[in-house]
């Protein structure tokens, strides 16, 4: 075999200009958590499904293990990380699944968070129903999901609030 | 719940000590560890369910660009003890012995099957030069339905086997014949039931690190079974003790499947020593569908027998058991499904046989449940048929024939997988019934019923008692350190179910209640010399009886040092955050730190107290009885009899697992076997084709519950201290699946009354349902 093809990227991660040379088929949940250490995104699948890799491109939810991380060129990137404020205090997100007790493992919980972030920029008013819509394309196998649905309606009231 | 009376943190719903790193991204699940010079290991897995393996060739493979080594059963055979692993529970019962290979070598029995493993510089050349391995397969008949296996003249699922019957075993007391000879009423019913996979969101996993300068092997291992997983390796590489550590990392969940020792956990130590650089292996979802243990097929042909009152005689039948391939654990699950089924009841004569077969698929083990909603869809099943042939309600034959309150604690006449008696320890049976009974409405359900149409109402109920906190111990160790921090350590592993939350509230009440102070390691061997792990919703009730035990002996320690220090007696001190103090008089005392540097002593000096060095002990609470837990559900559905759609519209839970170490986290549990359950009942289907081919590999074909299938819940608790342990508590992180599956064929089937049509088979997918409507013959009378 011939020796990969790679190119150098370069986009915005958590605010911050990245630049990575890469071969041109890894993922952009590859490159954020192996290239980059960001290992927050997490890979359930790896097809699409379950909705762990779920990060912000632009503000708008994508699943990064069905992206390649070269289609990312001059865009911006947020992941779990870059949720809490410059300070360091978490999101209102982050704090309502905490205190709702919203994340078990946490395995799913990145993918989650970065859902709810683009649904209640766009929905910062939402019914428990478009909740559970908005969360549809996430998988979690140890809440439940009931435990999320409250954080989340906390979690909009308090932005709101803010 | 009532909790726990004057306590200062058990009981109570305490921010958890897992959040603040998980919340942030900041988890460290095994993918995430990133080591210098790392290699990647990907495996070669069979594409046929049964064949002989007639060559495999590595050479185009090992060409490949990035490709370190390229390893069959051939190559790794000579660094083993045995090629096997031979990991089976015993029992008098087996007739096949299924010790699986580290690697398959001359014969394939399922798809998935690992046959070589490719080691390479990253991962997807490792995927590459996997796919570049030439093994050259001659397919042999396969075997796919366990009911099937069992009959004259079946394909054997191993070449040269016998037959297919893996084992088999009666449990048995009382006089079945004389019961059902003398029976008013007999039911009889032949019952179907699939679980599928656990699907953890995080698939299994494990980096292996070799260390040349100690000749050392450390293994960050995504499993429920860290010390099994150092004795395999010790006993299979020929290692000693001190050279081996297995430690987990943050486990992205278990639902038992990783309490198994795979192949992969055997090779891929192997191949890190052999290439003398850490190897990571991170499964995917696909290979999970294959090669990670799943639930699947129980036939239960079996009968009930009551008196005309609705009282129950006797149950007797069989249960056929779909084993997979491999015996990867043992006979736990169809035991279990057995055990689990007359639990609930008065049931004064019983026999079950359990035949359990052999099957080219993938092999079975526990998932959460571990077979007990089988059990207990079972005898629901059978109990709701009496109360129809019988003219009584579902309630009423259920009230007549639960364990009374007034019978506890009630010694069964059964014995566990392991000899121990079944003894129902506490709890009020008939009282959670009438809890989540009044909390449906279901007296009220037949203004809700509505009339004919479409779309039908229906409700149904359903009882379990589970076993939890299998003994016989866990290793808890507790150690105040100089700098005042409380180290706790235990052989019990975390997956996600708030593990070291919870040993933190046990050892915190006793240490001034401070949740921060405290470091809780799991899952790790370098921490904790025994311990058994994670599984039969027992970490609670073991490692919290440890915790409780030995947080205790060193509190006692802490006050006779202070004592010392501060010239006062040990019963007039309290524990208040980081400090000792006289009771109830804020400021001055001592600081933990300051004690602990006090009775970590000095050469030549005498040390203070009574009681020896340090500030720890050490705990395995030994406790060999389980501890009986119970609950009761209602589900209220709605089935679409045009579509075949059920839909869940109320599910009442009333259960009892003792007092409540955090509220909150309980039913966090609770709720996410719920969901479990919901989908074992109406999505969850592993499907294999004739020849044993899998047929849903993606989470798009096999169906997890998603938020918006989940119903109205309500959780109700009452809480029977158990008299087993210091703790009073019950494990729960299995409960919520239990009695599901029975509660939704109970209400599905009472929905569709006015067909005639009975639910013997669970999952029940929308064309499960149109298939029993289409076979009705009796017309709805609207």
């Amino acid at each position: 075999m011939s020796a990969e093809p790679v190119r150098t990227v370069a986009f915005g991660v958590n605010g911050e200009t990245r630049e990575a040379t890469i071969p041109v088929r890894r993922t952009l949940g590859d490159v954020l958590r192996h290239d980059f250490g960001l290992t927050g995104t997490h890979l359930g699948c790896e097809h699409g499904v379950c909705g762990a890799c779920t990060v912000l491109l632009d503000g708008r939810a994508v699943r990064a293990c069905l992206m390649l991380a070269v289609q990312a060129e001059g865009h911006e990137i947020r992941t779990v990380e870059g949720l809490a404020d410059a300070a360091g205090a978490l999101h209102p997100l982050q704090q309502a699944f905490c205190d709702h007790h919203g994340l078990q493992c946490g395995f799913c919980t990145p993918g989650m968070l970065t859902t709810l972030v683009e649904f209640l920029a766009d929905c910062p008013d939402p019914t428990a129903a478009q909740v559970r819509v908005a969360i549809s394309g996430n998988l979690c196998r140890c809440t439940g999901y009931e435990s999320i649905v409250a954080a989340v309606l906390d979690a909009a009231a308090r932005m709101r609030a803010a | 719940m009532t909790g726990f009376p004057d306590t200062r943190v058990l009981g109570r719903d305490v921010p958890r000590k897992e959040d603040p790193a998980l919340i942030r991204g900041r988890g460290r699940f095994v993918d995430d560890i990133h080591l210098p010079g790392m290699l990647h290991a990907a495996f070669v897995r069979s594409p046929h369910a049964h064949a002989a393996i007639t060559a495999i060739d590595t050479a185009a493979a090992r060409a490949m660009p990035g490709v370190r080594a390229v390893f069959t059963l051939k190559d790794l055979a000579p660094h083993l003890t045995d090629t096997r692993l031979v990991v089976a529970m015993p029992s008098p019962a087996y007739r096949l012995e299924l010790h699986r290979p580290v690697l398959a070598h001359s014969e394939v029995v399922h798809v998935g099957e690992a046959v070589a493993m490719v080691v390479a510089d990253d991962p997807y050349r490792a995927e590459d030069a996997a796919a570049a391995v030439d093994v050259q397969y001659d397919p042999l008949p396969a075997i796919a339905d366990c009911v099937a296996a069992l009959r004259p003249g079946a394909p054997t699922a191993h070449a040269g086997a016998a037959s297919n019957l893996v084992a088999e075993m009666v449990v048995e007391y009382g006089a079945v014949e004389a019961a059902f000879a003398g029976a008013a009423l007999r039911i009889q019913k032949r019952l179907l039931v699939h679980r599928g996979g656990s699907h953890s969101m995080e698939c299994r996993g494990l980096v292996a690190v070799p260390d040349p300068i100690e000749d050392r092997l450390t293994v960050w291992n995504s499993t429920q079974m860290p010390h099994a997983c150092k004795r395999m390796l010790c006993d299979l590489l020929d290692l000693r003790e001190t050279q081996v550590r297995v430690v987990t990392p943050d486990v992205g969940g278990g639902f038992g499947p990783k309490l198994v020792i795979y192949p992969e956990e055997v090779a891929v130590p192997l191949a890190a020593r052999l290439c003398n650089r850490p190897v990571k292996w991170i499964e995917d979802r696909r290979e999970h569908f294959v090669s990670t243990t799943q639930e699947r097929d129980q036939a239960w042909d079996v009968e009930l027998a009551t008196d005309a009152d609705g009282r129950i005689l006797g149950v007797r039948g069989v249960l056929v058991h779909d084993h997979g391939a491999w015996t990867a654990r043992g006979l736990n699950v169809p035991q279990g499904a057995v055990a689990a089924m007359p639990l609930a009841y008065l049931v004064p004569a019983f026999r079950m046989t359990i035949k359990v077969a052999a099957t080219n698929k993938v092999p079975v083990t526990p998932i959460r449940g571990a077979g007990q909603p089988q059990g207990v869809f079972a005898m629901e099943r059978l109990l709701d048929e009496a109360a129809a042939a019988l003219g009584l309600t579902r309630d009423e034959i259920r009230r007549r024939n639960l364990v009374p309150a007034e019978r506890m604690p009630y010694a069964t006449p059964m014995r566990t997988r392991g000899g121990i008696a079944v003894t129902l320890d506490s709890g009020d049976y008939p009282l959670c019934q009438r809890m989540a009974l009044d909390a449906a409405d279901w007296t009220g359900f037949p203004a809700r019923r509505g009339g004919g149409g479409a779309v039908r109402r229906g409700i149904g109920l359903s009882n379990y008692v589970e076993c939890t906190g299998r003994g016989p111990f866990e290793h808890v160790s507790v150690r105040v350190e100089p700098s005042g921090r409380i180290v706790v350590a235990t052989g019990a592993a975390a997956m996600g179910q708030s593990t070291a939350t919870m040993l933190a509230q046990v050892v915190a009440e006793q240490l001034g209640a401070d949740l921060g102070r405290v470091d809780v390691v799991t899952g790790d061997t370098a921490a904790a010399p025994i311990g058994l792990g994670g599984s039969n919703s027992r970490q609670a009730v073991l490692a919290g009886s440890s915790a409780h035990a030995a947080a205790v002996r060193v509190k006692a320690k802490v006050l006779e040092v202070a004592g010392e220090l501060l010239e006062v007696s040990a019963q007039d001190l309290e524990i208040v955050d980081g400090m000792v103090r006289v009771l109830g008089v804020p400021g001055g005392g001592v600081s933990l730190g300051e004690v602990a540097r006090a009775a970590a002593g000095q050469a030549g000096f005498v040390l203070p107290g009574t009681s020896g060095p340090a500030l720890a002990a050490s705990e395995e609470v030994v406790i060999d009885a389980m501890t009986y837990a119970n609950g009761s559900c209602v589900a209220e559905v709605e089935v679409d009899t045009g579509t075949g759609a059920v839909r869940v519209v109320h599910l009442v839970f009333a259960h009892d697992c003792g007092r409540a170490l955090h509220p909150r986290i309980v039913e966090g549990q609770l709720m996410g076997g719920i969901a479990h359950g919901i989908g074992n009942a109406l999505y969850e289907f592993m499907a294999f084709d004739e020849n044993a081919q899998p047929l849903t590999t993606t989470l798009a074909e096999y169906l997890l519950v998603t938020a918006t299938e989940m119903p109205k819940v309500t959780i109700l608790h009452h809480e029977s201290p158990t008299p087993l342990n210091p703790l009073g508590i019950k494990g729960v992180g299995e409960a919520g699946v239990i009695p599901i599956g029975a509660a939704i064929a109970s209400a599905v089937e009472d929905a569709l009354r006015d067909y005639g049509v009975r639910i013997d088979r669970l999952p029940l997918s929308p064309v499960d349902v149109l298939a029993l409507l289409d076979q009705s013959t009796v017309l709805p009378s609207t």
